[in-house]
This record gives structure tokens, sequence and C-alpha cells, in this order.
């Protein structure tokens, strides 16, 4: 039971990423590419950290982090970007 | 106690979608911000704090307590700066938008 519900969330979750693509497909801007690729991190994230707990390999979750300080990084450079240039 | 989990999990994943709908369906660039971020963030809040609560017997859940902390913090800066520049390199609000105060500080000369 908890097992079927843990995998019907990481589907919402996967649903959640795709539909994300779409706007960074689409999206007129540059602003609406980063943050398509802002949430598509952050879910990302979450589905690292399902992947981590599920394989039982417990060194995921240091890719997890590193993942989330990379996107932080390249969004704030992103805005930096836009604003003044290189 | 796994079941608890399961559940808190299962709505962090809902409010996930619902932030990727917001980033799909809201009208201009400041409205998908902030739906893309205050959703996605309670989301993945929800969602790591399931997943640890229904497995606390493996004693890893100090390092998803860091994540947590890491994404609250982070998440709400890089959205504020993606919107400031899109204002200041005059990315125009929706049509239905009522009011802009940071045109307002502009022409008023507080903001530069």
């Amino acid at each position: 039971m908890a097992d079927l519900l843990y995998n019907i969330a990481a589907i919402i979750a996967l649903i959640g990423i795709i539909l994300t693509f779409v706007r960074l497909i689409l999206g007129p801007t540059v602003a609406d590419r980063a943050i398509a690729l802002d949430g598509m991190t952050v879910m990302a994230i979450s589905l690292i950290v399902f992947i981590a707990y599920f394989s039982e390999r417990i060194i995921y979750l240091d890719v997890a982090m590193v993942y989330a300080l990379i996107s932080f990084i390249g969004v704030v450079a992103i805005a930096r970007y836009m604003e003044r240039g290189i | 106690m796994e079941l608890l989990g399961a559940i808190i999990t299962l709505l962090g994943s809902i409010f996930l979608l619902l932030g990727a709908l917001g980033i799909v369906r809201m009208p201009d660039v400041y409205n998908r911000m902030q739906a893309g971020t205050k959703a996605t963030t309670l989301g993945s809040i929800f969602f790591l704090l399931g997943i640890s609560v229904g497995h606390h017997q493996c004693g890893c859940v100090g390092k998803v307590i860091i994540l947590i902390l890491f994404i609250v913090i982070t998440n709400p800066i890089s959205s504020n700066a993606i919107a400031r520049a899109s204002h200041f390199i005059g990315i125009k609000l929706a049509d239905i938008s009522k009011k802009d105060e940071l045109q307002e500080d502009k022409n008023s000369g507080v903001v530069e």
C-alpha cells in the first residue's frame, strides 16, 4: 500500500517535470526558460532523493545536494547575464 | 509510520504538479515566477519530509534536512534575481495587471 502511494507520487512529480518542459520549449523570453529550468531542477532533486531511498544507495543524496548547488549558481548567473551582460 | 510518510509524499507531489501547471498556464513572467517558486518549494519540502519519515531507520535524515534548508534558502533568492533582471531589461507585465509598484518607484526616482 505504502509502496504504491510512493510510486504514484513519483509518477505525479514526473508529470510535473514534463509539463514544465513544455514551457521550457515554448517560453517566449529568456526569463521564462530560466524559470522553467529552475522548477524542473527542484522537481528533479525530489526525484533523485526518491531514487536514493528506494534503490538503497544513500550516496545519491550527495548527488542531489551538488545538483541543487549547481542549479542555484546557474540561475543566478543567468539573471546576472540578463541584467548587465557577461 | 510508512503509510504516514507515503501520504505526506503524495501531498508534496500534488503541490509539485500544481507548480508545474502554474508555470505552463500563467500569463506572464512574474506570475509564472511566483507560481513556480512557491508551489515547488512547498512541494519539495513535503516530498523530502515524507520520504524521510517513511524510511527513518536508515539513519540519513540529517542530509535530507540539510537539503530542505538549502532549497528553502536558495529558491527565493534565485527567483528574485530572475524577476528583478527581467523587470530591468523591460519585459512587460500582462495586460490584465492592475499595479506595478517597481515602475512607480522608478518613475519617482527611488530606484535607479
